[in-house]
């Protein structure tokens, strides 16, 4: 049997990136295509395949305005292969697919894509109403909300307690997430409308508190835009003119899916997985573009994909200098989803693309990236993609 | 019963309907399989250990443990009283499983890890809600 083709990141795109945005959320969607069609040097002809995460979320569609079959439809993209939906191990879930099915041969260009929608649809209520429209709740919520836990930042923040109580974590520490995105956001053009001015560690600890140890600045905001990846098959690579960027291993695992029955979250299932599909090892990896949704969502990465043992990452990233954008491991180089805002998983796959190719502007790191890790997702939800220009 | 407001309640089921509706015989009734005596939860049809469709709802003892717990501060509803404790309790009669709870009537700064602690429900509509509240606290039941 012939060798399966591996896959490729081929070509990037992002819409506009801002809060309470007026365009339509499927013209965000196009423009974020549009941008990486011209990035990769194709057309909307030859894309076959659409993938994404969660697919239209219907009552409650600020979360996720726009679907898979509604782009084919919209587009009129001739699909041999698509896929849209929640069930999956997190955001990045939708490029894991992609890779299944181009090494499959159902597909050679994918459009995997991420439409948020979550502050114009505040602005919005007519259009898009609330979730929380006063009935029962079911499923894994039910378990959460009627003891008032409504925000993921009370679930995620049950785990980083744990690290501040059990294992000494300070405030100062887990600091370093969001100074450090704060910090390459103000290098990053595409941040500019999440921030406007770099955060201080006295602005840190004067914040008002959301709910420990999570201050304001622990918690990403509601953002509107759409991040487009296009994944294309090997085989197909001729076809392109961006520098390729290989997806050389990918993993999402998760033991229990709730909220509150691990002592470990799905990223630590998910990081050993990754080493396994790969010959790369922990200490090949030049950047890491790891989930901040709450900033300690990234510490919990770093400990899972084996940086520093379990329970010691907020020692690893103390200081901050081995995370700054010249340190030893460059952490959220476009600013995270704390910096850059809320794209939801696909922001980092995007910069670790970018960075990659060193097309990273005045953020570009120092030295030569050739590997990168791209993770997606919070408590059981976890995704990993080790990306490599080689 | 502590003054409260008006929660976000569960659409009740054939699954979860012994956990929600207990406290109305002041029993924490967890899942349990009939077979193996593994508990279950969340609650569901079999026990994922012997996959056995045996299991039944058992009263626990309500004891349990502070595992891990916030304090939040945020005002997510309108009304909606802060701040308060959120936790992850550790139960006595049920290894291996954890409840996420409120614990209540005590100063949100007075929880800790490791802390003992004895259910209370908040009885809302037909839901009977298990709170806990610290086993040996000085403070009154009252206030959240």
């Amino acid at each position: 049997m012939a060798k399966a083709p591996e896959a490729y990141v081929t070509g990037v795109g992002q819409s506009e990136v801002g809060v309470r945005l007026k365009r339509h959320p499927m013209l965000l969607t196009v423009d974020a295509i549009k941008e990486a069609l011209s990035d990769a040097g194709l057309t909307i002809g030859q894309i076959d395949g659409v993938s994404t995460y969660p697919g239209k979320s219907p009552g409650f569609l600020g979360f996720s305005p726009v679907g898979a079959d509604e782009l084919i439809d919209t587009l009129g993209i001739r699909a041999r292969w698509f896929a849209g939906g929640a069930e999956i191990s997190s955001q990045l879930g939708a490029v894991v697919a992609a890779v299944g099915a181009i090494r499959l041969g159902l597909a050679r260009h994918v459009i995997c894509f991420r439409t948020v929608y979550e502050a114009a649809a505040m602005a919005d209520p007519v259009n898009y109403p609330s979730r929380f429209d006063g009935g029962r709740v079911s499923g894994m919520q039910q378990w959460e909300l009627p003891f008032n836990a409504i925000s993921a930042a009370i679930w995620i923040g049950q785990y980083a307690e744990r690290h501040v109580r059990k294992y000494g974590m300070t405030r100062e520490q887990l600091a370093q997430i969001a100074l450090t995105g704060s910090a390459n956001a103000m290098l990053n053009p595409c941040a500019r409308a999440i921030t406007k001015k770099q955060l201080t560690m006295d602005d840190y600890m004067t914040a008002r508190m959301i709910c420990s140890p999570f201050c304001l600045w622990d918690c990403d905001r509601f953002t509107d835009a759409a991040t487009v990846l296009i994944v294309s098959a090997e085989d197909a690579l001729d076809e392109v003119k961006a520098t390729p960027v290989r997806i050389a291993s990918y993993a999402g695992s998760a033991h229990r899916h709730n909220w509150d029955q691990e002592e470990w979250v799905a990223a630590y299932h998910t990081g050993p997985e990754i080493w396994r599909h790969t010959d790369y090892r922990v200490e090949d990896v030049d950047m890491v573009q790891l989930y901040d949704g709450f900033s300690f969502n990234a510490i919990t990465w770093l400990e899972g994909l084996g940086f520093c043992d379990w329970g010691e990452g907020h020692h690893f990233i103390d200081g901050g200098s081995r995370i700054a954008r010249d340190g030893q491991l460059p952490l959220n180089t476009n600013g995270g989803q704390l910096g850059a805002g809320r794209l939801h998983g696909f922001g980092f796959a995007h910069e670790a693309v970018v960075q990659l190719r060193g097309e990273g502007g005045e953020r570009q790191v120092p030295r030569d990236p050739k590997v990168a890790i791209a993770a997606s997702g919070g408590g059981p939800m976890a995704t990993a993609l080790l990306l490599a220009r080689d | 019963m502590p003054a409260d407001w008006q929660r976000m309640l569960p659409q009740l089921d054939q699954d979860n309907r012994d956990f929600w509706t207990g406290g109305e015989h002041g029993e924490l009734r967890i899942r349990k399989c009939g077979d193996c005596e593994t508990y279950i939860h969340p609650p569901r049809p079999v026990c994922h250990k012997c996959l056995s469709d045996n299991v039944v709802a058992a009263a626990v003892s309500g004891l349990g443990t502070v595992d891990t717990c916030v304090i939040n501060y945020q005002q997510w509803m309108p009304d909606m009283p802060v701040p308060f404790v959120v936790a992850r309790i550790a139960l006595d009669d049920a290894p291996g499983i954890y409840v996420t709870s409120n614990v209540i009537g005590c100063p949100v700064e007075s929880v800790q890890l490791g802390d003992r602690v004895r259910v209370t429900f908040l009885n809302q509509e037909e839901v009977w809600i298990p709170l806990f509240e610290k086993i040996g606290s000085d403070d009154g039941p009252e206030g959240n």
